[in-house]
C-alpha cells in the first residue's frame, strides 16, 4: 500500500527555531551521603545523590525506566533519625539527611536480601548476583539444601519467549513494562500472595490465550533472565548462546514511521535477539511485536539469491 | 483501554450477583444488552472507564457470597464492568484467603486453630473434624460443605471458634464460639440445608465484656447496657453529645481538644492522634477531598476489642468518625471492617442506615451544615489489609500491598489524597475527650500514656474478655481483674500485643501497662492483646503458629519479609526436631540476623515485626538448649 | 484527537507516548468506523460510515465557528481564505452530518468543542484518511480544523500524519515524489532545478514524472514499457491486483531489486537481490516525526546479496558513470549539500544526537521539535495558510442493494503490509484472514465463525472465514491486506484513485456475502 500523504505546506519558510517549554526550575537539596556532601535537584532520589558522588548502590527492581516499586530492599541505606533503613532507589533526598551506604546494618540487611534472594529462586543467569553476592559476602547454602525454592518447569507456551518462574525474584518490573509504565496491555500482574505470590496472567491461562502481544518489553527489563527471548533460550540449552562473540548494533526498525531503536545482537553472522536502548527518547527500550521479533525475515530465507 | 478476555462466560447467577451489587450495566461496552443503534456509534470510556476500580472489592465479595467462588467468567464479567483487566483482577482476587477461586463447595466453616484457640483445645476440634469429615480443604458432607483452619478470628474470649458461611441467593453467615466438632459439623448441615436464620447471632456482652455494668467504666459504659440498635437509647447515654459540642466548637478547637488529650492510637503505631488530624485541617485550603477512615481490620491474633465494641456501640464509633470528618475537612469516610465479622457488619450497616435517617450522617448533618458520610467495606481474609497503606490498596481495589512511606497517608493516603487513620478504639475515645475537654483526659493515665484502655485478656486466664483500665495499671493487677491464671494455674509466660508483640515471664508482672512501661523491658502493648499461658503449653509450638501466621499473612512484596519468614518458619522446625544446620548457636544467631534485616529493610510494620515474639522469646528462655 | 488511525497496533510505540499522555490526564478522541483498540482508549470515539470524514469535519467546523470557539485572532494573523469557509461549511448542521456520517449530531457537538477549547491539540490521522479517492480533500478538511483553532505550530498542539513505514517520509525527502528533489525542492522550478544540474553536470527534465498509479496508467496506454521497481511489491498492494499483473506482466523489460522474490519479482526479466536496508547496510532513515536516524551494518548479508548502493552505482559504471567509492555517508553529504533542510545534519551530529528532526539547517542548528511556528511570529514569516472549501463525497464505489457492505481495510498489530517481512516469525498472534463483520450481520446472512463465505465486489471475490466482531456494526466489514494466499483482498478493492496524490481508495470498497457452498 502506498502512503503518500500529501504534504500543503512543505517546504516551509525557515522560521524562529521551535522550543518545549522550559523545564520547572528545580531548587537544589544539600545532603550528606557517607561523610561527603552533596547537592541534588529536588525530587532526586537518594540513589541519584549516591551515583553523583560516584557510589555503587546494588539495585534489582529500580529501573530508570520504570516508577520505582522498592520492593527488592537491596539497595536500603542507613537514614539518620529513621528507625528502619530506607530504601535509596525511592527515597526523595530531604535537605540535611545524612546517610551511610555501608554501615554494618545497610551490610547486614544487603546480604540477607542475596542470600534470601539467592537461596529461594535460581539467579544463574541473573548478571549483577556475582558481583553482588561477592561484594556483599552472600552464603545463600547456609539455609541448607532444604530450604524452600520456588523451583518449577519453565513455560513454553509460544516461539517468542520463554517464562521460567524459578528464576523471578519477584521484582515486578514485568508487570510494571506490560501494565501503566510502557505497555498498557496487562497480560499479567502479581497473583497469590506471601511466598506463594508470583507473575500469572489471569487463572495462569497460557500466553496464547491472554491479552500478550508480545511486545517482549517485559524481557526487555527482567533482570534475572525468568524472561528470555525463545531464540536465546534454545541457545542457552543447546549451549551455543556465547556472548564474547556477540557484537551489539544499533539502528532502525524495518516496519511502521515511528522510527524506534533497535539494538541488533549478533552472533556468528545471525540475529540472536533484539534490544532497545533504555536511554533513547522514542523508545524508552521498548518495542512492538514487528520490532522485536520481526528480524527473522532476513535470517529465514538466507540466502535470498534467485 | 483495549482489554482481552477469554473465552470464558459468566453464568447468569454471577452476572446477577455482579449486577445486584454494581447496578446494570449501561451499555453493550461494558456488559450490558447491546444496541447497535447507539453501542455501534458511540462509546465513552476513557478515563471515566477505569474510575470505578474502588469497587472491585465489594464485586468479588459478591460473587463469592453468592456463588460459592469465584469463576474465570465471573473474573471476566466483573473486568468488563469495571473496565479492569482480567489478568489484574485476577492477581487481587487471589489475595485474599475468603474468595475461591477454584470450584468449592458452597458451605465452608473456618475453623480457627491459632494461638488463643490453641490454648482452649483447637487441636482436639481439629482432629475430631478430620476424623468425621475428612482433612480440611477437601469438599464434605457429599461435597456441599468443606472445613478449612484459619488464623484468629478475632472471637478469642470464646475459643475455641469457628466461622460458617452458606453461599447461595440469600447468603448466611454463623459463628460458633466455643466451637465444638458436633456444634460445626450440624451448622454446616443447617447450611446445606438452607436452614441458617438471616440474622447474625448476637453474641452476648456479658460473655465478652466480664465488666459489663460496672460503674467506671467509661469506653465500656454503654456496651450490654442499651442497646446497640437503637440511636435512641444511644442519644439518652449522651450519645452525639460530643458532636454537637465539636461542631460548636469548630475544627480548630477539636483538633486542640484532642491534642491537649494526649490521645495516641490503639491500633498499634500509637501515633498522637491530633497531629495526624491537623496535619489534614492544615491541607484544607488546598481544595484536595480528605478522607477519615475508621480501621476496623482487627486481625491481630489475640485481638476482639474493636469487634466487641462495634457489636454493642456502633454509634459511638459512627460519632467518633463524624467529629473526625468536622476535625480534619473530610467528607466521605470507610469503615474497613475485617471480613470475619458477620455480626458487627450488621450492627454497622443499622447503625450507619439510622443515623442517615436521623441526619446525623450526609447532608447538613445536625442542620449545621456539616456533610459527611459513611461506606462500610469488608475486607476479605488479609490480615496485612490492616496496615494502613495496604487498606488504602485494597479498598481502591488493588492488592493490598503496603506502600513505601513517606508519602504519609496525612499527605497522600486513600486516592493519593490526605487520609486520617483510626483505629475503632481510637475514635470512640474521642466523644469522651470532646465532652470533659483534652487537659482533663490527659490528666487519666500517666503522663505519656494518657486516658482509657481496652485489653484483650485471653488464653489460660480465668474471665477472658474486654477490659477497661486507664492506663497506669500493672499486668498483675490486669490479670488478678480477670480472675487470674486458668488452665492449669501456673503462668509460663503472657504475649503482649498478639503476634507482633513480645513474650514476657511470670517475673515481669509487675510491669506498668504503659507504652513507656512496656518499652522499658522490650515489650509493646501492640492491639492490647494479654494472653496467658500456663506451663502445659509448649512454647515452641506457639512460636512455631506464629512464624506460619505471619509466613502466610505476608503480602510477599518485599524479599525481607517474604523469604524471611519463610526462613524463620523452616529454622525453627529444624530447632523444634533438634535437626539444626551445624550447631543451635549457629541457627539462633541465623535468627536473629534474619530478624535484623527483616526490621531494618522490611516494608511495612509486618515484616518489621514479624520476628519479634520469637526474639522476645529467645531474650527469655533458652527454649532450644 | 486520533482521526482514521488505529496507532494502538500500527505504530504501538507511538501509541505508548500517547497513552503516558492519557495517564496525565489527556483526553483522547477516536474517530474511526470501527470501535478499534485504540478507540477503546477513547474518552469518545465516534464510528462514522466510512468516506464520510469531509462531513463530520466540515460540522465540527461550523460548530466550532457558531459556538464562537474560532482562535480569531490567529485566524486573522495567519490564514487566509476564512470567510469563504464559514460560508461554505454553513451547510454542514449537525443535523446533516449526523444523517450522514450516522454520528449522533451530540457527540460531535462535544468533540467539535472538546477540541476548540483544548488549551493544547494534536490531530493525527493516517490510512483512514489518505487510502480514499478524495485523499487530499480529507486531509485538508482535518487542517482546517487545526487552523480554525489555532492548534498548529506551538509546542504539543499540531497536525500529525503517521506515516505508515519506516521510511516513508525519509523517501519523499529524498525526492522519491513525481514533482520533487530532495527536500522538497520542485522539479519544475528553474531555479532550483539549476542548482541540480549544476551539481550532476548535466541536464535535468524539467517535467515532473509520473506516480504509481500514473505509471499504470501509462502502462495501460502503452506509454510506459520498462520499469526498474526497487524495494515494492505492486502485485500484492495494488488495489486491483489482476490489473497490476497483467500489466506488469506486459511491460517489454522489468527489473526488481528486492529483498525477496516477490511477487512482482516473478514477473520481472531481471531480478537483483538486495541486502536489508536496516541491518545489513549503512545510512540514514527518516521516522513519522521527521527525524533522521541512522540505520548499520548489524549483520552480514547473505553471500551474493548486495546494498542497493552498490548495485546503483555498478549500474552507473556500466553506463559509463565512475561516481566513487559506494559509501553512504559521501551520498549523505550530497544530501545536505543539495537540500538545505538536511544540512546540518552530518553524520557525525547524527549519531552524537541520536538523530535529528528536520528542517536542520546548518551545523549549530538543533533541528525542529515541530513545524509551523511561523504562523505565530509577528509580523508572520512565508505566506497565509489557506483554509480549503471541500465537499463531502461518497466513496467511489456506491452501495446498493447487491453489494450492501461497505469493506474496509487495515492492519493488524503483528503483520505489516503484505506479510513479506512479517510473515517470516512465528508470531502467536497471527490468525488466519477473516472476513470480519458484526455479530448482527452473522445473524442476518445466517453464518456461523468460522465459516466461509463468498466475498465479491464489482470486481472480483474471494472466498474467506467469517469472525464476529463487535467493533463493527451491521453493514461494515474489514479485511486487511496482510495474507494474499489465504484471501487476496486487492482482488476485490477498488483502483479509483486521488487524482491529487496517487492512493487508491482501499478504505472502502462495497461488497455482498454470500454462504458459500463447499464448506
Ligand atoms: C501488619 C499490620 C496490621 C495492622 N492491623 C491493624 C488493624 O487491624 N487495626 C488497626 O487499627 N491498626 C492496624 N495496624 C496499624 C495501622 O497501620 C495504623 O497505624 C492504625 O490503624 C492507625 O490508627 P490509630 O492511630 O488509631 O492506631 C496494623 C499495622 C500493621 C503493620
Ligand atoms: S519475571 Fe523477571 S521482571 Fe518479572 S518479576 Fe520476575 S524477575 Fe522481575
Ligand atoms: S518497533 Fe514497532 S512501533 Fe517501533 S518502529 Fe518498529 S514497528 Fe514501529
Ligand atoms: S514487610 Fe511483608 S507484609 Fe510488609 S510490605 Fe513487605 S512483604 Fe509485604
Ligand atoms: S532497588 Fe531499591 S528496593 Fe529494589
Ligand atoms: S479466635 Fe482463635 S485465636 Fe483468636
Amino acid at each position: 500500500m502506498s502512503d503518500l500523504a500529501p504534504k500543503p505546506l512543505i517546504p516551509v519558510p525557515r522560521g524562529p527555531v521551535p522550543e518545549a517549554p522550559p523545564p520547572r526550575k528545580r531548587a537544589m537539596v544539600e545532603l550528606t551521603i557517607d561523610g561527603q556532601k552533596v547537592s541534588v535537584p529536588e525530587g532526586s532520589t537518594i540513589l541519584d545523590a549516591a551515583r553523583q558522588l560516584g557510589i555503587d548502590t546494588p539495585t534489582l527492581c529500580f529501573l530508570e525506566t520504570l516508577a520505582p516499586v522498592n520492593v527488592c530492599r537491596v539497595c536500603v541505606v542507613e537514614l539518620e533519625g529513621s528507625r528502619v533503613l530506607v530504601p535509596a532507589c525511592s527515597r526523595k533526598a530531604e535537605p540535611g539527611m545524612s546517610i551511610k551506604t555501608d554501615s554494618e546494618r545497610v551490610r547486614l540487611s544487603r546480604r540477607m536480601v542475596l542470600e534470601f534472594l539467592a537461596s529461594s529462586v535460581d539467579v544463574s543467569t541473573a548478571p549483577q548476583f556475582p558481583g553482588y553476592a561477592k561484594r556483599y559476602g552472600a552464603d545463600p547454602e547456609r539455609f541448607g539444601s532444604k530450604a524452600e525454592t520456588v523451583a518449577q518447569p519453565p513455560k513454553i507456551d509460544n516461539d517468542l519467549y520463554v517464562r521460567d518462574y524459578s528464576k523471578c525474584i519477584l521484582c515486578y518490573k514485568c508487570v510494571e513494562a506490560c501494565g501503566v509504565d510502557a505497555q498498557n496491555t496487562f497480560a499479567i500482574a502479581v497473583a497469590g500472595r506471601g511466598f506463594d505470590a508470583h507473575i500469572s496472567t489471569e487463572f495462569d491461562t497460557p500466553l496464547t490465550n491472554s491479552a500478550c502481544v508480545y511486545c517482549g518489553n517485559c524481557i526487555g527489563v527482567c533482570p534475572t533472565g525468568a524472561l528470555m527471548f525463545k531464540s536465546e533460550y534454545d541457545m542457552r540449552q543447546a549451549g551455543t548462546w556465547n556472548e564474547s562473540r556477540q557484537t551489539k548494533t544499533d539502528t532502525i526498525c524495518p516496519y511502521c514511521g515511528v522510527g524506534c531503536v533497535l539494538t541488533v545482537h549478533e552472533q556468528d553472522g545471525s540475529i540472536v535477539k533484539i534490544t532497545s536502548p533504555l536511554d533513547q527518547s522514542v523508545t524508552h527500550g521498548n518495542l512492538c511485536i514487528k520490532g522485536r521479533f520481526g528480524y527473522r525475515f532476513v535470517e529465514v530465507e538466507k540466502p535470498r539469491k534467485k | 483501554m483495549d482489554i482481552h478476555f477469554t473465552a470464558d462466560q459468566p453464568s447468569a447467577e454471577e452476572k446477577a450477583a455482579v449486577d445486584q451489587e454494581l447496578g446494570a450495566p449501561e451499555t453493550g461496552w461494558d456488559g450490558g444488552q447491546r444496541h447497535v443503534a447507539s453501542d455501534g456509534r458511540v462509546a465513552f470510556g476513557g478515563h471515566d472507564a477505569g474510575s470505578h476500580r474502588h469497587k472491585l472489592l465489594p464485586a468479588l465479595h459478591a460473587v463469592q457470597e453468592h456463588i460459592g467462588w469465584i469463576s474465570p467468567g465471573a473474573i471476566n464479567y466483573i473486568s468488563q464492568r469495571l473496565g479492569l483487566p482480567p489478568a489484574e483482577v485476577y492477581g487481587v482476587a487471589s489475595f485474599y484467603q475468603l474468595f475461591s477461586l477454584t470450584k468449592r463447595p458452597p458451605v465452608v466453616a473456618h475453623v480457627c486453630e491459632d494461638i488463643a484457640c490453641m490454648t482452649r483445645g483447637s487441636e482436639e476440634v481439629c482432629r475430631k473434624l478430620e476424623n468425621k469429615l475428612g482433612p480440611a480443604g477437601k469438599p464434605c458432607m457429599g461435597g456441599k460443605a468443606a472445613w478449612l483452619r484459619s488464623p484468629c478470628l478475632g472471637l478469642c474470649e470464646r475459643a475455641p471458634a469457628a466461622l460458617v458461611s452458606a453461599a447461595g441467593k440469600s447468603p448466611r453467615e454463623r459463628v460458633l464460639a466455643p466451637a465444638t466438632a458436633d456444634g460445626i459439623e450440624e451448622l454446616l448441615r443447617e447450611g446445606i440445608d438452607g436452614k441458617l436464620p438471616a440474622e447474625s447471632d448476637a453474641l452476648s456482652m456479658k460473655a465478652s465484656i466480664p465488666q459489663a455494668g460496672s460503674a467506671n467504666l467509661v469506653l465500656l459504659r454503654r456496651l450490654g447496657k442499651s442497646s446497640a440498635t437503637s440511636l435512641d437509647e444511644y442519644r439518652k447515654s449522651d450519645g452525639y453529645e460530643a458532636l454537637r459540642k465539636a461542631i460548636e466548637i469548630g475544627p480548630e478547637a477539636v483538633v486542640r481538644e484532642v491534642i491537649d488529650s494526649k490521645l495516641l492510637g490503639r491500633g498499634g503505631a500509637a501515633f498522637p492522634t491530633g497531629k495526624k488530624w491537623e496535619a489534614l485541617l492544615n491541607q484544607r485550603k488546598r481544595g484536595r477531598p480528605h478522607y477519615v477512615i475508621c480501621n476496623a481490620d482487627e486481625s491481630e491474633p489475640g485481638t476482639f476489642k474493636d469487634r466487641v465494641v462495634m457489636e454493642g456501640d456502633p454509634f459511638a464509633v459512627l460519632e467518633g468518625m463524624t467529629i473526625a470528618a468536622l476535625a480534619t475537612g473530610a467528607k466521605k469516610g470507610y469503615i474497613y471492617l475485617r471480613g470475619e465479622y458477620p455480626f458487627a457488619a450488621e450492627r454497622l450497616a443499622h447503625a450507619i442506615s439510622a443515623a442517615r435517617k436521623a441526619g446525623l450522617l450526609g447532608e447538613n448533618i445536625l442542620g449545621r451544615g456539616l456533610n459527611f458520610d459513611i461506606e462500610l467495606r469488608r475486607g476479605a481474609g488479609a490480615y496485612i489489609c490492616g496496615e494502613e497503606t495496604a487498606l488504602f490498596n485494597s479498598i481502591e481495589g488493588y492488592r493490598g500491598e503496603p506502600r513505601n512511606k513517606p508519602p504519609f497517608p496525612t499527605q497522600a493516603g486513600l486516592f493519593r489524597q490526605p487520609t486520617s487513620v483510626n483505629n475503632v478504639e481510637t475514635l470512640i475515645n474521642v466523644p469522651e475527650i470532646i465532652r470533659m475537654g483534652g487537659t482533663a483526659y490527659a490528666k487519666i493515665g500517666t503522663t505519656n500514656s494518657a486516658g482509657y484502655r481496652l485489653w484483650c485478656v485471653c488464653g489460660h486466664v480465668a474471665r477472658p474478655g474486654v477490659y477497661e483500665t486507664p492506663f497506669g495499671g500493672t499486668l498483675r493487677e490486669l490479670i488478678q481483674m480477670a480472675g487470674g491464671v486458668a488452665g492449669n494455674g501456673r503462668l509460663q509466660a503472657v504475649l503482649l500485643g498478639g503476634a507482633a508483640g513480645a513474650f514476657v515471664t511470670p517475673k515481669e508482672l509487675d510491669v506498668p501497662l504503659t507504652f513507656e512501661g512496656t518499652r522499658a523491658i522490650g515489650a509493646t502493648l501492640g492491639s492490647g492483646v494479654v494472653m496467658l499461658f500456663d506451663d502445659s503449653v509448649d512454647l515452641k509450638k506457639i512460636l512455631l503458629r506464629i512464624a506460619r501466621f505471619f509466613r502466610d499473612e505476608t503480602c510477599g512484596q518485599c524479599v525481607p519479609c517474604r523469604v524471611g519468614v519463610v526462613r524463620q518458619q523452616e529454622t525453627l522446625e529444624r530447632l523444634i526436631a533438634q535437626k539444626p544446620l551445624g550447631t543451635t548457636e549457629t541457627e539462633v544467631r541465623m535468627l536473629r540476623e534474619m530478624g535484623q534485616a527483616m526490621r531494618d529493610a522490611s516494608i511495612c510494620g509486618l515484616g518489621q515485626t514479624a520476628s519479634s515474639a520469637l526474639e522476645s522469646a529467645l531474650n527469655r528462655w533458652s527454649i532450644f538448649s | 484527537m486520533l482521526w482514521g488511525s488505529n496507532a494502538r497496533e500500527t505504530h504501538p510505540i507511538f501509541f505508548h507516548h500517547l497513552l503516558q499522555g492519557v495517564r496525565k490526564g489527556a483526553k483522547l478522541y477516536v474517530i474511526d468506523p470501527r470501535r478499534t483498540t485504540s478507540a477503546q482508549w477513547a474518552d469518545a470515539w465516534l464510528g462514522l460510515d466510512v468516506g464520510t470524514d469531509i462531513s463530520l469535519a466540515n460540522a465540527m467546523g461550523r460548530e466550532i465557528i457558531a459556538a464562537g470557539l474560532a482562535h480569531k485572532r490567529f485566524i486573522e494573523h495567519a490564514t487566509s481564505g476564512f470567510e469563504e469557509y464559514k460560508k461554505h461549511v454553513e451547510k454542514y448542521t449537525l443535523e446533516r452530518a449526523e444523517r450522514e456520517t450516522g454520528v449522533p449530531a451530540e457527540a460531535i457537538r462535544q468533540t467539535a468543542h472538546a477540541y476548540a477549547k483544548a488549551e493544547r491539540a494534536e490531530l493525527c490521522w493516517t490510512l483512514g484518511i489518505t487510502e480514499h479517492h478524495n485523499a487530499v480533500d480529507n486531509v485538508v478538511a482535518l487542517i482546517n480544523l487545526a487552523l480554525l483553532t489555532g492548534h498548529i505550530g506551538r509546542y504539543a498542539s499540531g497536525v500529525n500524519p503517521l506515516r505508515g513505514q519506516n521510511n516513508v517520509q525519509g523517501g519523499g525527502d529524498m525526492g522519491a515524489i513525481p514533482d520533487r528533489f530532495p527536500g522538497f525542492q520542485h522539479v519544475e522550478n528553474d531555479e532550483i532545478r539549476a542548482k541540480f544540474e549544476a551539481a550532476y553536470g548535466r541536464k535535468i527534465d524539467p517535467q515532473k514524472g509520473l506516480h504509481l498509479s500514473g505509471m499504470f496508467e501509462a502502462m495501460e496506454h502503452g506509454e510506459l514499457t520498462c520499469l526498474y521497481v526497487l524495494g515494492e511489491n505492486p502485485v500484492d498492494s495494488e488495489a486491483d491486483r489482476n490489473r497490476a499483473k497483467r500489466l506488469m506482466g506486459g511491460l517489454e523489460f522489468m527489473v526488481v531489486q528486492d529483498l525477496f522474490y516477490t511477487e512482482t519479482a516473478a514477473l520481472a526479466d531481471v531480478v537483483l537481490p538486495a541486502a536489508a536496508g536496516w541491518c545489513e547496510t549503512e545510512g540514514t532513515v527518516t521516522s513519522s516525526e521527521r527525524r533522521v536516524q541512522r540505520v548499520r551494518v548489524a549483520v552480514p548479508p547473505p553471500p551474493g546479496v548486495r546494498d542497493d548502493i552498490e548495485i546503483v552505482y555498478d549500474l552507473a559504471r556500466r553506463m559509463g558513470h565512475e561516481w566513487g567509492p559506494p559509501k553512504a555517508e559521501c551520498i549523505w553529504d550530497e544530501v545536505r549539500s543539495l537540500s538545505p533542510m538536511h544540512g546540518g545534519m552530518s553524520y557525525k551530529r547524527l549519531e552524537e544526537m541520536g538523530g535529528i528532526q528536520w528542517p536542520c539547517y546548518d551545523e549549530s542548528h538543533p533541528g525542529e521539535i515541530f513545524l509551523h511556528g511561523r504562523l505565530w511570529a509577528d509580523p508572520l514569516i512565508g505566506p497565509r495558510a489557506p483554509f480549503s472549501c471541500v465537499e463531502q463525497e461518497p466513496p467511489a464505489d456506491r452501495l446498493d442493494k447487491d453489494y450492501p457492505i461497505r469493506l474496509t481495510t487495515g492492519r493488524r498489530l503483528d503483520s505489516y503490509n503484505t506479510n513479506v517481512q512479517s510473515g517470516k516469525f512465528s508470531s502467536p498472534l497471527r490468525r488466519e484472514e477473516t472476513l470480519d463483520i458484526s455479530p448482527e450481520d452473522g445473524t442476518k446472512y445466517n453464518v456461523r465463525e468460522g465459516e466461509k463465505v463468498r466475498v465479491s465486489s464489482r470486481r472480483g471475490s474471494v472466498i474467506a472465514p467469517v469472525r464476529f466482531d463487535p467493533g463493527l456494526r451491521p453493514g461494515l466489514a474489514f479485511l486487511t491486506g496482510h495474507f494474499h494466499d489465504q484471501v487476496a483482498t486487492n482482488d476485490l478493492t477498488i483502483d479509483a484513485v486521488d487524482p491529487k496524490s496517487g492512493t487508491s481508495e482501499f478504505k472502502a470498497t462495497a461488497i455482498r456475502i454470500e454462504k458459500h457452498s463447499a464448506n
